[in-house]
């Protein structure tokens, strides 16, 4: 009747009591271990707000009524299901944060080693083994394939791809997606410690890439462009805002706009999409064994991209004059830059002298352009 | 004695310098932080020996090939 009279204690249920202590538990690892603050303190956030009941952050109105619970299919009516449905389910958060990642990315090591764009190709056999056992234990052909592009190890294509695949997963995987970006550093070193031996994480590679001239970067989006949505169409919304964002930073005149979208623009979008994805995990829609099953396998996609990837870099070590460390192809999941740095910690602790950064970030970024393109393949055949 | 030349191995900034000339460091110790690619990178010692130079100040800005420090072993 009166707001005075409506606390939400009365509507509060052991599953919202669930949902904050795993938001507070999201906000623990952003803030007391520094994993992927600026992911994990809005996505915790958010979802403590949306288990406060009553809210009304993800109101809907459905036929003239007003859910409290986001519905798909529904007109948004509260602040976070406006941001939710124009940000996300219209898909511009996602597609316009793929411009500001390629208004910092530097493809000269990808330029000067074309070689390692196989190493990110390579890492994407995690995506498809994911979906084929999502297959398997029972999930249909849309929900496997968002389900195994975690494997790939990029927030905003599985939100792209589960959005157009299987909206009603969107939370899970999304969370799933971003959570094990924040692992990396947990899961990768133990997967490629067992798949190689000590010498071969020593193995020394030259610091030195060649110089890639200022012609080759700015070529390289524009050309790159035209190559991968001519080959695969439905990857064009992710990097065709990747490649500007890239020609934005290489051209060398719009270094305002660039600096934009590296910096304010992607700040802006992370706060919406954190607290948009923290927003649909509110109980009901969370605390159901669909979700953790797609926890489960999302590891699953992951740690097969991480093995496939440094298998494959042996493989290519029987064919290339010049060897390779093999960590280096466990980069080619495509959290930047996290899963770079793994490779850079990993070699430089068993060989001091080694400094693997740049030659892992050919792969790592090859990651990217691979699991986007590895969504565009998934949304073609069944989109 | 032998002498080791640390490189800078990758563009960026010296946030810190670690070591001066004339300190004892061992295989794997810091010698100082580089950032790049908005990374703190450590370069570590890749001997056991004494500082005999330290060319980089903290907030120097460093390319690929210049020397970080000289380490006798």
């Amino acid at each position: 009747m009166f707001g005075l009279f409506e606390s939400g204690f009365a509507s509060f249920t052991w599953g919202n009591g669930v949902m904050l202590v795993i938001g507070g538990l999201l906000l623990y690892l952003g803030i007391v271990k520094k994993m992927e603050p600026l992911l994990l303190v809005p996505i915790g956030f958010g979802v403590l707000l949306i288990n406060l009941p009553l809210g009304g952050l993800m109101e809907t109105i459905v036929e003239g009524n007003v859910v409290e619970a986001y519905a798909i299919g529904g007109e948004p009516a509260g602040l976070l299901s406006r941001i939710f449905y124009y940000g996300l389910v219209w898909e511009i958060v996602p597609c316009l944060i793929f411009l500001g990642l390629g208004a910092m990315t530097d493809f000269g090591p990808v330029i000067a080693n074309p070689k390692t764009l196989i190493l990110g190709a390579g890492a994407q056999f995690g995506v498809y083994a994911a979906f084929f056992i999502a297959l398997a234990i029972g999930f249909n052909i849309n929900e496997a394939a968002s389900i195994g592009i975690i494997g790939g190890a990029d927030g905003p294509t599985t939100i792209f791809l589960t959005n157009r695949l299987a909206p009603t997963l969107i939370g899970a995987t999304a969370v799933s997606a971003y959570t094990y970006m924040a692992m990396v550093p947990i899961i990768q070193p133990p997967i490629i410690k067992a798949l190689t031996t000590k010498e071969e994480r020593a193995m020394y590679m030259k610091p030195q890439l060649r110089p890639v001239s200022k012609l080759e970067k700015v070529l390289f989006p524009i050309i790159g462009a035209i190559i991968i949505i001519l080959l695969v169409p439905k990857s064009a919304p992710l990097i065709g805002m990747f490649t500007l964002g890239n020609l934005l930073k290489e051209s060398g005149v719009t270094d305002r706009l660039a600096n934009t979208a590296a910096n304010a623009l992607i700040d802006i979008l992370t706060i919406l999409l954190g607290i948009a994805v923290g927003a649909f995990m509110s109980a009901a829609s969370f605390l159901r064994a669909e979700t953790l099953m797609i926890f489960g396998l999302g590891i699953a996609a992951f740690a097969a991209s991480t093995f496939f990837g440094v298998i494959l870099a042996k493989l290519m070590n029987l064919f290339l004059k010049e060897k390779i460390n093999p960590m280096i192809g466990a980069a080619g999941v495509s959290a930047v830059p996290m899963a770079a740095r793994v490779v850079q910690r990993m070699g430089q602790k068993a060989n001091p002298r080694n400094f693997l950064l740049m030659h892992a970030m050919g792969p790592n970024i090859a990651g990217v352009i691979g699991t986007a393109t590895a969504a565009g393949i998934f949304l073609g055949m069944l989109g | 004695m032998p002498q080791e030349i640390i490189e800078v191995p990758i563009t960026g900034k010296i946030l810190s310098v670690n070591v001066k000339p004339g300190d004892k460091v061992k295989e794997g110790d810091i010698l100082c932080i580089l950032e790049s690619m908005k990374m703190e990178n450590p370069i570590l010692a890749p001997v056991d020996g004494t500082i005999s130079q330290v060319v980089v100040n903290a907030d120097q800005v460093v390319s690929p090939g210049e020397t970080i420090a000289t380490i006798e072993h």
